[in-house]
């Protein structure tokens, strides 16, 4: 049972601004059936103000979610688009009193559903100059968690605007790396670059130059052939490389390796540990039993 | 007004049981284990609890192990089966399990076990032939839940305990939702294990059991004491057996009332609903299934919104496999191995009933669901 406030049950039991506008001047859809929730924001702009005049939403979802969608429609009207252009996700939190921080991806839903009717505003009213800001760059459009189809920007994003430091923090708000949990070091390396720590992009001397596939193939092989093979037959395993999809990179443990009760923090720790050294910060090592 | 349906969470204690508890933690707070006769008492009691507890479970007293909860009981039974056969090392369970038991495979899978997860088809039933296929020769546990916690599937327990036993494999059931809802004879049974909570049988919570059938070999998971024949060390939780010795007496006396009115007030409601909602879908084996349990499917809406606004409309308290309500981030992974349409998968409810419910709670039901559901579902951006 959620501890939620009397102001998000008030917002989920009696939610303001419910439906749709017929002939609205944006809309801004966001999330999915299949992920569990989803919301449609629809707005009514007045021309000469560039005011919003009315917003109504529809939402799938749980009740802060439901809430957060009442609050974003009830702070956006009366703003100006310029005054409604700042809102983040932590004004629809602040407005509802508190989330709980597991629930803060319905509050970035709500966000994300009002930058998305902006840029569809910016689409069809060009000569209006509506801020839209565009916060994704080149290859930030990617993928990141396909559980929940969160991308790189979205996860940027949200790490920025919220000061987030872990991973779990990073779940709660966009609940990437919430399924099945393939994502989660990947979600950790963009921290560390965010933070500071380490750049993703950079590779194993320090260069910028992205390595081509071929490249890389052939330096994990070499890494694997001599560093990994070498530490491993000496306590007595082996490994085979079996495949390298992108950044995941599948070995198969054998030898006194195979069965091992440590296996895993081997392949984590040390296999992962140093193919991230010399070849990629992105390496991810998967086992193939 | 509380109108109580989610009776496979938890039961509230029977007045009965309360009542059988009350000596064993005021005046008579002997320890079973001493010597005077002041603890005397306390030991009779575990006595008298463990007979009624077989009686219900149509085994012997003496083959029964009092645990803390249903948990316990799983893992003993599994770790159990793993270290009386080292040559054996696999297990053969379904992906429907509780979690009492799934996670403990996904741990022993990681300390180099096979595991194999029998699959289930939509009305979340399992295929025989898959359970023949899965068990080999080193296999040493076949374990299947005796009834499913979310759909209320009862599986063909008794029948899988023998196509173990042909492999020479041992057979657990976890059946802490089953005993009390539905007869169960483990004398006629090959079953080796068998895990039952307490309070989902109106007994406190913090006790449970565990069925070893005699010469199935164990090894006991807590090792200290002597107590329970020193198959399960830690003074014994007095007051809580001799309240689950009173709950299984109460039990079979109302064996025959949860296949009467308890499974006629589970389907006027079910039938009532299924009527009055738009969309709505019945999960599970209809044709197999526990007398209280009905898990209902509403499309294009989410279930942590149900009940709460069911709560707020009539004090209904159900439960949801959606993914907001289980503080994880997806769904029941009881529904995701029935292959739900995605459309359905958030918004199921699951109403479970006992035998202190009423006509009138079903009333309250009937009235109070429809307009929700068709709020929601007002509101969802989808099924327009």
């Amino acid at each position: 049972m959620w501890d939620y406030t009397e102001k998000v049950m008030d917002h989920f039991l009696n939610p303001r601004n419910v439906g749709a506008i017929a002939n609205p001047d944006a809309v801004g859809e966001v999330g999915n059936i299949v992920c569990g929730d989803a919301m449609k924001l629809y707005l009514k702009v007045d021309p000469k103000t560039k005011t919003i005049q009315d917003a109504k939403f529809q939402t799938f979802g749980c009740a802060s979610a439901i809430a957060s969608a009442s609050a974003l429609t009830e702070l956006l009207k009366g703003k100006t688009l310029e005054e409604a252009s700042r809102l983040t996700n932590q004004d629809i939190a602040n407005f509802l009193g508190e989330l709980p921080e597991e629930k803060m991806h319905c509050s970035v839903m709500g966000s994300e559903a009002f930058q998305a009717a902006m840029k569809n505003l910016a689409k069809s009213r060009p000569d209006w100059n509506v801020p839209v800001i565009e916060v994704v760059e080149e290859g930030e459009d990617r993928i990141v968690c396909h559980c929940f189809d969160v991308t790189e920007a979205e996860i940027r994003n949200v790490i920025r605007s919220n000061h987030l430091t872990t991973v779990e923090q990073v779940t709660y708000y966009t609940k990437a790396g919430g399924g099945c949990g393939g994502c989660k070091d990947e979600i950790q390396l963009i921290l560390d670059d965010i933070l500071g720590k380490a750049s993703p992009k950079s590779g194993a001397d320090g260069t910028t130059v992205p390595l081509t596939n071929l490249q890389k193939i052939a330096l994990i092989q070499d890494v694997f052939d001599s560093i990994i093979r070498d530490g491993l037959k000496a306590d007595g395993g082996d490994a085979e490389l079996v495949d390298i999809a992108g950044d995941t990179v599948m070995v198969r443990l054998t030898g006194k390796c195979a069965g091992c009760a440590s296996a895993l923090q081997t392949l984590k720790h040390w296999v992962e540990a140093k193919l991230r050294e010399k070849v990629s910060a992105a390496i991810n090592v998967v086992e193939v039993k | 007004m509380l109108v109580y349906v989610d009776n496979n969470a938890t039961t509230c204690v029977a007045r009965e049981v309360f009542e059988a508890m009350v000596p064993f933690l005021t005046d008579q707070y002997g320890n079973p284990s001493s010597a005077h006769p002041f603890g005397g008492s306390a030991s009779k009691i575990i006595v008298s609890s463990r007979e009624n507890l077989a009686e219900l479970l149509g085994c012997d007293a003496d083959e029964l192990i009092f645990t803390s909860c249903g948990t316990e009981s799983d893992s003993t039974a599994i770790l159990s089966a793993l270290a009386t056969q080292q040559n054996r090392r696999k297990i053969v369970t379904t992906a429907v399990e509780h979690p009492a038991v799934l996670k403990v495979c996904k741990r022993l899978q990681q300390q180099g076990y096979r595991v194999e997860y029998l699959p289930v088809d939509k009305h979340g039933r399992l295929n025989l032939a898959d359970v023949d296929n899965a068990i080999d020769d080193e296999t040493a546990l076949v374990s299947v839940m005796w009834a499913n916690n979310e759909i209320g599937n009862v599986y063909p327990v008794e029948m899988i305990a023998e196509i173990a036993h042909a492999r020479g494999a041992l057979f657990h059931t976890d059946a802490v939702q089953a005993v009390g809802k539905v007869k169960i004879d483990l004398s006629s049974t090959a079953i080796d294990f068998l895990s039952l909570s307490g309070h989902k049988l109106h007994a406190p919570k913090g006790v449970g059991a565990l069925y070893v059938r005699r010469f199935t070999p164990y090894w006991s998971f807590l090792t200290g004491g002597h107590q329970e024949r020193g198959q399960r060390a830690g003074t014994e939780n007095v007051a809580s057996i001799a309240g689950l010795g009173m709950a299984a007496l109460l039990a079979r006396e109302n064996m025959e009332v949860e296949q009467t009115y308890v499974k006629g007030l589970r389907d006027r409601m079910e039938a009532g609903l299924l009527a009055t909602c738009p969309d709505p879908a019945v999960n599970g084996d209809v044709e197999h299934r526990l007398p209280n349990t009905s898990s209902i499917c509403f499309k294009y809406i989410e279930g942590e919104a149900i009940l709460l606004r069911l709560y707020q409309a009539g004090g209904i308290c159900a439960s949801s496999g959606s993914a907001c309500t289980s503080g994880s981030l997806e769904p029941s992974h009881v529904l995701r191995a029935m292959g739900l349409d995605y459309r359905m998968l958030h918004g199921s409810i699951r109403f479970s009933f006992s035998r202190y419910n009423t006509e009138q709670d079903v009333d309250v039901i009937l009235e109070k669901t429809p307009p929700i559901i068709k709020a929601l579902r007002e509101m969802s951006p989808f099924g327009h």
